[in-house]
């Protein structure tokens, strides 16, 4: 059981979690902001992105196409607040309407692109592999500690604990102005914070970790971890800081259970194939989400009563 | 002729030409059904609504499969994709009245999971015997080459009966989406009407779900909706025109999908729809940035010349370059600066202006009327002729 985990469970698991707590985190902000479909866009936006690397680069490397991600997804935010404005439209629609159409382009390039030769393809866009991003090098635990072996690593493994910890660190370096812009936006600018500049590093953020993590894990979980981990740790407590914490539990919580339900849940029920990791995490979360729903202390808003439900 | 002449004129062979109306008929009720979407700034609802047709699509080929029956049937497949939607849009609701979310994070989480637990549903079907020919990838950014049909029809017939259901409910849903306060004074039921409308936006999605796809579909509901705002102020049109732009880029969508090879229809219809979208932003002449621009420069050249007039008649030397070549452009002044006769006669009459307008505010209280005094505006196409001359007889006694 050691040997055969570690070979093909370890990595996937890691990278799961790493992912998920990289988007959990800008996305507690980025709820409480009432912006929590920034992520959805986002994670819509990136095909385009790394189509477009791809044609211009020629290579599906990481780097190109880490680049070409984070430019759509920066640029689908920077389209949003232009139409917004210009158009005078109502922010969802200006959403709805900017991020459809990038990945209608992103599909349609690809169609049109020769890429029967690389492995670059929506469903893959859609559902990731993490279920392939096994450590075929390692033969136990001991490999832990085994120069030789660690070079077989993943790639993937490496950029998205690059990109967890950046997000990490960007958190926990701008946490006050993070939270002061969040929850009193006019008390932050008579302070002298440059709110706009603020929520438009956290639109960033929430874009490198977005890019770093759809490339081990596909859009599905990147859009399920923005908003349901920290949904359901907004129920839990009234504290900000509490409900990082719970967020960040309830992100690992659903990788691991997800993952391992992918894997081993078909067994259970007399089936033999496993099922799309990428799909289950995301169901887990939103189990985890509807039980906070229902029975998280914090569920309903100020003032409203257990009577009056 | 080419090809997609061929296509745009209904010569490319009897399927193609009823997918093409069938795209039509549902981007028609798409576009209409999606402006009240858009009115009530529920645009992105209909998104959790798309994805949330993806775990119904799946449970529907496995009962039928189980049930010894052909998984592929189209209308059963979009029966369970009704069934999921409404209950993912249910889930929405609840979430929002019921817990401190706000209706953003409700619409996301229902999005992603039930997307997510619908691709776990696809990988189980891929494992099922003959469930990897289901095709029901298709389902996510639609399909129409090799439709049935009677998959053409059952699109066709769904698509006008949606659009006969928007002119049927047109009335009580523009009132709701406007101003809910006042229907409900009129005795609309306004919660009936909200899920009246819900269900016209979930039948749109279902028949979209062959052709748009699940993730494409939400762009057919609100770009031409957008769009047509760009275009009036009024709501009877606004549905109508945004039905006809849905309705335009389904008809011309699906047609450059059927000439040519490789063009995937959804993507197609979207980015018509958007193209129609980013003119219409620019060149409306309502709304649009080109005109809003255009309105902006003559007000600025307005303001410069009227503060310019007011300059030479008090005879102090203009140093603003604009308004320098404002008044030489129009031969008020010459070009060292002095004013023309022109020039004299234009400054005396803004002096004039001025004059009168200082006194009929001090004389009429009547917001309605000086509220409108911003330097800028004749007082002639305020106030009547005899009014001004009554000004002109208190200016002439105060000066006496």
């Amino acid at each position: 059981m050691g040997a055969e985990f570690v070979q093909l469970s370890l990595t996937p698991i890691l990278i799961g979690v790493l992912a998920s707590i990289a988007c959990a985190l800008p996305g507690n902000f980025l709820l409480m902001r009432r912006q929590a479909l920034i992520g959805d866009a986002i994670s819509h936006v990136v095909l385009p992105g790394i189509v477009l690397a791809f044609l211009v680069s020629g290579t599906i490397a990481a780097v190109p196409m880490l680049l070409g991600a984070g430019a759509a997804a920066v640029i689908a935010v920077a389209l949003i607040e232009a139409i917004k404005r210009l158009g005078r439209i109502e922010a969802g629609a200006a959403m709805g309407v900017v991020f459809t159409t990038l990945f209608a382009g992103g599909v349609l390039m690809l169609e049109r692109t020769d890429t029967s030769g690389v492995h670059l393809d929506v469903e893959h866009a859609l559902m990731g592999s993490l279920e392939s991003l096994i450590w075929l090098e390692a033969d136990g635990w001991a490999s832990l500690t085994d120069p030789a072996a660690l070079a077989g690593l993943p790639p993937e493994l490496g950029r998205i604990a690059i990109a967890c910890l950046i997000v990490v660190v960007l958190t926990w370096l701008f946490w006050r102005p993070l939270v002061l812009t969040t929850f009193d936006e006019g008390f932050a600018r008579t302070i002298g914070l440059p709110v706009a500049a603020i929520g438009f590093g956290l639109v960033v953020a929430a874009a490198v970790a977005a890019v770093a993590a759809f490339d081990a894990v596909g859009s599905i979980i990147v859009i399920a971890m923005f908003i349901c981990p920290p949904a359901a740790a907004r129920l839990m407590t009234d504290r900000f800081g509490v409900q990082v914490a719970w967020s960040i539990a309830f992100a690992t919580l659903s990788a691991i259970v997800g993952y391992v339900f992918a894997g081993y849940g078909p067994l259970w029920f007399g089936l033999y194939d496993a099922v799309s990791a990428a799909g289950m995490i995301a169901t887990v979360s939103g189990v985890i989400l509807a039980l906070a729903c229902l029975f998280a202390p914090r569920r309903r808003r100020l003032g409203e009563g257990r009577g009056s439900a | 002729m080419t090809p997609l002449f061929q296509a745009l004129t209904l010569q490319l062979g009897y399927n193609a030409t009823l997918v093409a109306i069938g795209a039509m008929l549902l981007g028609v009720a798409a576009g209409a059904s999606g402006s009240f979407m858009v009115l009530r700034k529920r645009a992105l609802v209909s998104d959790a609504m798309a994805h949330a047709t993806l775990p119904g699509v799946g449970l529907a080929f496995i009962v039928m499969v189980a049930l010894g029956g052909d998984g592929r049937n189209l209308a059963g497949l979009l029966a369970g994709s009704a069934i999921s939607a409404g209950i993912g849009l249910l889930i929405v609701d609840w979430m929002t009245a019921r817990t401190r979310l706000g209706e953003d994070a409700a619409i996301g989480a229902v999005l992603s999971v039930f997307f997510g637990f619908g691709i776990v549903l696809l990988t189980v079907i891929q494992t099922m015997s003959g469930g990897r020919q289901a095709g029901l990838e298709s389902f996510l950014l639609g399909s129409t080459a090799g439709m049935l049909l009677a998959d053409a029809l059952t699109i066709a017939v769904g698509g006008a009966l949606s659009v006969a259901a928007v002119w049927i409910l047109r009335r009580p849903m523009t009132l709701v989406a406007f101003d809910e306060g006042y229907a409900r004074s009129l005795g609309v039921n306004v919660r009936l009407t909200d899920l009246m409308m819900m269900g016209l936006v979930l039948a749109v999605t279902v028949i979209g779900l062959k052709i748009v796809g699940l993730i494409l579909i939400v762009a057919l509901l609100i770009v031409p909706a957008v769009t047509a705002r760009f275009w009036t102020e009024r709501s009877a049109s606004l549905i109508w025109i945004s039905g006809a732009i849905g309705g335009l880029s389904g008809f011309a969508g699906s047609a450059m999908s059927a000439a040519y090879a490789d063009v995937p229809t959804g993507p197609v219809i979207v980015l018509f729809a958007a193209a129609l979208f980013v003119l219409s932003l620019l060149f409306a002449p309502l709304r649009g940035v080109v005109g809003a621009l255009i309105r902006h420069r003559r007000f600025q050249a307005r303001v410069h010349r009227r503060q310019g007039l007011l300059a030479l008649a008090r005879s102090e030397p203009i140093h603003d370059p604009v308004t320098l070549r404002l008044l030489r452009s129009e031969g008020l002044i010459r070009a060292d600066g002095v004013a023309t006769e022109a020039g004299q006669d234009a400054a005396a009459r803004a002096v004039r202006d001025e004059w009168r307008w200082e006194v009929a505010r001090t004389r009429h209280k009547d917001t309605a009327l000086t509220g409108r005094y911003d330097g800028l505006t004749p007082i002639e196409s305020v106030f009547t002729p005899d009014e001004i001359a009554g000004f002109d007889r208190l200016i002439a006694e105060g000066q006496t």
